[in-house]
């Protein structure tokens, strides 16, 4: 065992930008011990109260690593499989702020299904850990390992729910499905590593920039693959199928993690990717004049985004579950994400995650109003539950219509800036049809919101409707994101700072 | 260069600081303490307005442009936008009476809402669409009025919808939701595209580059009909303008302020705005501006021939009003779009707010078959009315005679048969505009006969209909003057309904104020008369003419009873073209069918026909692993199908 050890290099290591990483994932396994050891003693806020201090710690460790790379420019660790950048970062304190507000709507949800224990917040710190290596990775190896850390644990997630069986149909659905999907991403990754000989990605960048390799069979049917994996995590049509069942079938709170947490992560895994590795190709600040791989890969995603938004914003108005009409609307949501990945600039990146963090506070409500409104058993998700709400509780009702607005992308919300922004990015990167598309299916996509909060607000509610709890939890939640939709609805400058800092540029740190 | 100019942050400021101190403090504040805060506030807003104005005139002629920037807002980069304000002669036009009528129509508001248990709240709405208003009209770039448009949009929304809850004002609130975001998603693409050609949505930067280095007819063109699309949503234009009317349905002041002087005519000033760039465009794109404006002026003042409900009227009066001020922008008049933008205001706030008194006094009827006489119960209503009326008739010298004979005049100019279709639509303006004074306020009064009808019919009923009866209002009518909060309003826009003329004379170019004054926003874009003062003063004798006889014709129908009134009042008018119900019905049936359809495909084929299979057997309760492998089967298929897609387009990008 010794001569291995001596002949396996080492590679240096620096442990701050891990923290983050460490903290995540260590919370989760300490919090398991915990309860397991001392659980009969421990009060029932205290496993929703660990993981809301374990993601605000993430945060808080965060903000240094954000710090150094100000000072020091972006690099890598762990022999270049970790990327340390300020677009990691971004994605990273999206997922911890997912984390803290899904812990809390959790928390009353869990006591109301009897479901009590620390299971859902254990998974759900394990399934961050896993969105964050995703969000950093920077080898297609370790980004296949996070995604498989982060999907794992949402299956089970999504199963969790023990007396529906709606619940448990969803979770083995997502898992198939799933599996078939990771499947494709890896046999991705084997083709791409077989046609440029490395699974890193600022080496394949690099490669790429020195060889022509953009008519190479292998690389592209790889890149093809890539995207079929990548599609189903985000839900773009036509790898979207799963999502309404899923979102119906899953526990509400689980579903307003994944609508939030794991889209941001397979957004960013795809723009690792795609903009990292296979992006634009710069010769003195200009646009290389040889041909581009952008220009293989910027059609499809113009397709998938186009038919996302068609699919996703059309079929949403028919429907009349509520979940299902957000779960099309997620599907419309990711169409206007892609809207941004296809220019394929810094200001298309900047305009993503900008898209990213305001939709997590906008689905992270909605489904955190859902959740309230659905009763015990998770089961009044009907648009014809939702009847009347206004009267029966006004400010939950007019927290929600500041959600749905801020999805139908009204002024003076953070969701308006986000459809600005990507259309701009398009607009800039002159993809003119597709900004035309997209801003009709904002139009068309108004009507489904607009449903809702008619439901809400005009309807007279039924008169034997039980009385709404709102336990505190969610209540905290609502407040939270609607402050944070409104906030940077009228002032959204602090954030597109942020996220205009937050570049994406592989070759700073490719040696 | 410090001036009065720079005080323009104060005029939005004034109502923001309102709808602020209103929503902290509204409840405590009560009635009527919160009304006259909010009137306090707009007439802060007027005061502000006036001083910015004495700061313009004293600036030398082409001078008269000041931008105030308050801050950096969306951050630079390739989109870098303030939040700043454009003080020049037309956004002070616009601003001083938005901010003059809006004031007068928050004094009204006191007593009209005297009583509302939402009175607080009708303020802030009132105020916060005021702020929204002065922002689009102050903004110095295209996104900040786009911000204002959708804020009078959200602020409109809220009165009409959420403020009553009935059924009316819910499919009202709906219909102009689903108008205004085809006109939005015009504005939004001219914005883009603006932004694209001129790298900046700042409208100095943006004339600048117009002026320097030119733009191409097509992309003009294509910009200009683009916010065409947004205007005429916003501005109720064929064939957007089917929320207007029924948007009536909500409390009268609004309708005053929202419908008929400031939200509507948005789209007008913003057209106006842009006028550079529709001297850039190809010249069928004007055209289609004007006749787009006829021929929503002409169907909609056939419509209001044959409406009963008074505010019905005065909307439809409303739409085809606007379309004499689309006339006048795609004839290159863009001073007589602003004159008449402005009489109108004065008038048509003034008729909405008289309408309101009379509601007022008939407890809530607004059905003119059921008035009549009512010139002694109303005294001031009815007079101020008879200004109103001669106004809009286009009766000399009333303020209406001088803009809508400048209109007349450059539609002569552009072309014969839209002088001679326009002239029929003063016509009928006239006409039907008789036709309610008339049967409002003389004549025998018929709503005494109604009453005694509704009393016979309560006491042959049961006991308690009658008590119903008794509880909901007094058993009779006894119509009376309004509050003076209502009344002063009414004598000072009469007022200015009568003497607004004066703003605009059109015997020497000294005379022609309000020409001179918006001289440098129109870039010696406007239009120039063909002809000289001999042609204008035929023009000016055949107009009164068709007013006078518009008038007479009227008289003659529903006071001496030539003609039978049902056979003008014909019921395809009545039911305003049908349009209405055209649309519904398509949208109702074979749209909703359509988007059904899409569905039912979705559902049975892309989910899998197995989905159908599965709820069938769960509600059998029957082995729920049959349905999961078989809808799991078909999504993989649906994934390996989209793989297959994407290898497919890779592959030939390979060109393998």
């Amino acid at each position: 065992m010794l001569p291995i050890l001596a002949q396996a290099e080492i590679p240096d290591i620096q442990w701050l930008p891990l923290i983050p990483h460490i903290v995540m994932a260590g919370a989760a396994v300490v919090l398991l011990t915990i309860v397991s050891v001392a659980g009969r003693w421990l009060p029932g806020w205290f496993a929703a109260a660990w993981t809301v201090a374990a993601g605000l710690g993430v945060l808080a460790t965060a903000i240094p690593v954000w710090i150094r790379v100000d000072q020091w420019g972006p690099h890598s660790t762990i022999a270049g499989s970790i990327g340390v950048d300020q677009f990691s970062v971004f994605i990273i304190g999206v997922l911890a702020c997912t984390v803290v507000l899904t812990a809390l709507v959790a928390d009353g949800f869990l006591h109301r299904e009897s479901l009590d224990g620390p299971a859902f917040y254990v998974l759900l710190m394990l399934s961050a850990a896993g969105g964050i290596t995703m969000a950093s990775a920077n080898n297609l190896i370790v980004l296949f390992l996070g995604l498989e850390i982060l999907s794992l644990a949402v299956y089970v997630l999504v199963a969790m729910h023990l007396r529906r069986a709606e619940s448990q149909e969803a979770g083995i659905k997502y898992f198939v499905l799933g599996a078939f999907a990771s499947a494709f991403l890896l046999y991705g990754i084997a083709l791409v590593y077989g046609a440029t000989g490395s699974i890193n990605l600022a080496e394949i960048e690099n490669i790429l920039s020195s060889n022509d390799l953009s008519d190479n069979g292998l690389l592209l049917a790889g890149m093809a693959m890539l995207l079929v994996g990548f599609g189903f995590k985000v839900a773009a049509v036509p790898f979207h199928a799963w999502t309404p069942d899923v979102y119906q079938g899953a526990p509400s709170p689980v579903v307003s993690y994944m609508a939030a947490g794991v889209k941001a992560a397979g957004f960013a895994a795809l723009l690792r990717v795609f903009f990292g590795a296979f992006g634009p190709i710069y010769e003195e600040g200009q646009l290389a004049d040889l041909r581009q791989v952008t220009d293989d890969w910027q059609p499809v995603v113009f397709g998938l985004a186009i038919a996302s938004l068609a699919v996703g914003s059309m079929l949403a108005i028919v429907q009349t579950d509520v979940k299902r009409i957000l779960a099309y609307s997620s599907i419309s949501h990711a169409g206007f994400i892609l809207v941004g990945v296809q220019a394929a600039t810094d200001d298309g990146v900047a305009s993503v995650l900008f898209y990213l963090a305001a939709y997590a506070a906008m689905a992270i409500g909605s489904f955190a109003v859902i959740t309230v409104v659905s009763g015990p058993g998770d089961e009044g998700t009907a648009l014809d539950n939702l009847r009347g709400l206004a009267a029966r509780r006004p400010l939950l009702a007019a927290a929600f219509t500041v959600l749905l607005l801020s999805q139908a992308g009204i002024p003076f919300t953070a969701g308006f800036w986000a459809k600005f922004e990507v259309i701009t990015a398009a607009v800039d990167a002159r993809s003119f049809w597709l900004a035309v598309i997209a801003m009709l299916a904002a139009v068309v996509a108004a009507f489904l919101y607009l449903r809702i909060v008619v439901a809400m607000f005009l309807d007279a509610p039924d008169a034997d409707a039980p009385r709404l709890r709102v336990p505190p939890g969610p209540a905290i939640a609502i407040a939270i994101v609607v402050l944070f939709t409104l906030a940077f609805g009228i002032y959204p400058e602090p954030l597109l700072k942020l996220a205009d800092d937050a570049w994406l540029n592989l070759r700073l740190w490719a040696h | 260069m410090s001036t009065l100019v720079d005080l323009v942050w104060l005029i939005p400021a004034f109502p923001l600081a309102g709808v602020l101190i209103l929503m902290a403090l509204g409840r405590r504040l009560g009635e009527p303490r919160a009304g006259w805060l909010a009137t306090a506030m707009m007439g802060g807003s007027f005061i502000a307005t006036l001083l910015v104005f004495i700061g313009l005139i004293g600036h030398e002629g082409d001078e008269r442009e000041t931008v105030v920037t308050l801050f950096e807002w969306v951050p630079a980069g390739k989109l870098a936008v303030d939040i700043g304000f454009l003080a020049d002669p037309l956004s002070i036009t616009m601003a001083l009476f938005v901010t003059g009528v809006g004031a007068l129509i928050h004094l009204y508001s006191i007593g009209y809402m005297h009583g509302d248990e939402g009175f607080s709240k009708f303020f802030i709405y009132l105020n916060l669409f005021a702020f929204s208003m002065l922002m689009l009209v102050l903004g110095d770039n295209l996104l900040l009025t786009f911000l204002g448009w959708e804020g009078v949009g959200a602020c409109f929304y809220l009165l009409i919808s959420f403020w009553f809850t009935d059924e009316a004002n819910a499919s009202a609130g709906k219909k102009a939701f689903v108008t205004n975001r085809v006109g939005d998603w015009g504005f939004l693409v001219a914005m883009f595209l603006a932004f694209l050609t001129f790298g900046s949505l700042q409208y100095g930067e943006i004339f600048f580059e117009v002026e320097s280095h030119g733009v191409a007819a097509g992309t003009a063109s294509a910009i200009v009909v683009l916010l065409l699309v947004g205007a005429a949503g916003k501005s109720a234009q064929f064939p957007l303008h089917i929320w207007l009317p029924d948007a009536m349905a909500g409390p009268t002041p609004v309708s005053a302020l929202i419908h008929a002087a400031t939200m509507v005519t948005a789209g007008v000033y913003l057209l106006t705005r842009m006028n550079p760039i529709i001297a850039e465009a190809h010249g069928w794109v004007p055209d289609l501006i004007m006749w787009v404006g006829l021929g929503t002026a002409l169907m909609a003042a056939t419509i209001a021939v044959a409406q009963n409900d008074i505010k019905k009227v005065l909307a439809y009066s409303t739409v085809s009003q606007l379309g004499f001020m689309f006339v006048a922008v795609g004839s290159g008049a863009y001073v007589a779009a602003i004159f008449h933008m402005v009489t109108h205001a004065f008038f048509k706030a003034l008729l909405f707010l008289e309408a309101g008194s009379v509601i007022h006094g008939m407890d809530g009827d607004q059905d003119i078959r059921r008035y009549g006489g009512l010139a002694r119960l109303l005294p001031i209503t009815s007079m101020t009315f008879v200004a109103g009326w001669l106004a809009i008739a286009g009766v000399p010298p009333f303020s209406g005679f001088w803009s809508k004979d400048e209109i007349l005049a450059y539609a002569y100019g552009e072309n014969k048969v839209l002088w001679v279709l326009l002239l029929a639509t003063a016509i009928l303006t006239a006409f039907y505009m008789t036709r309610l004074v008339l049967m409002t306020f003389f004549g025998p009064p018929r709503w005494v006969e109604a009453e005694a009808q509704v009393e016979a019919e309560a006491d042959e009923g049961p006991e308690d209909t009658a008590e119903a009866a008794a509880e909901a209002g007094p058993p009779h009518r006894h119509p009376h003057e309004s509050p003076w909060t209502m009344t002063v309003p009414l004598m000072a826009l009469a007022g200015l309904a009568i003497v607004a003329g004066v703003f605009n004379l059109p015997f020497t170019s000294d005379v022609h104020f309000l020409g001179n004054w918006l001289k440098p926003s129109l870039f010696g874009n406007s239009g120039h008369l063909p002809f000289g003062g001999g042609t204008q003063w035929i023009l000016a004798i055949v107009a009164i003419v068709g007013s006078l006889g518009g008038v007479s014709a009227g008289a003659a129908v529903y006071v001496r009873r030539r003609i039978d009134p049902a056979r003008i009042e014909h019921p395809f008018l009545a039911r305003a073209w049908r349009i209405d119900e055209t649309v519904t019905n398509f949208m109702g049936g074979p749209g909703r069918r359509a988007f059904e359809r899409t569905t039912q495909f979705d559902e049975q084929v892309v989910d899998g026909a197995v989905n159908a299979t599965g709820t069938l057997i769960r509600r059998a309760g029957t082995k729920l692993r049959v349905s999961q492998s078989g809808l799991v089967r078909s999504y993989a298929l649906g994934i390996a199908i989209g793989a297959v897609g994407l290898l497919v387009w890779f592959i030939y990008r390979a060109g393998l």
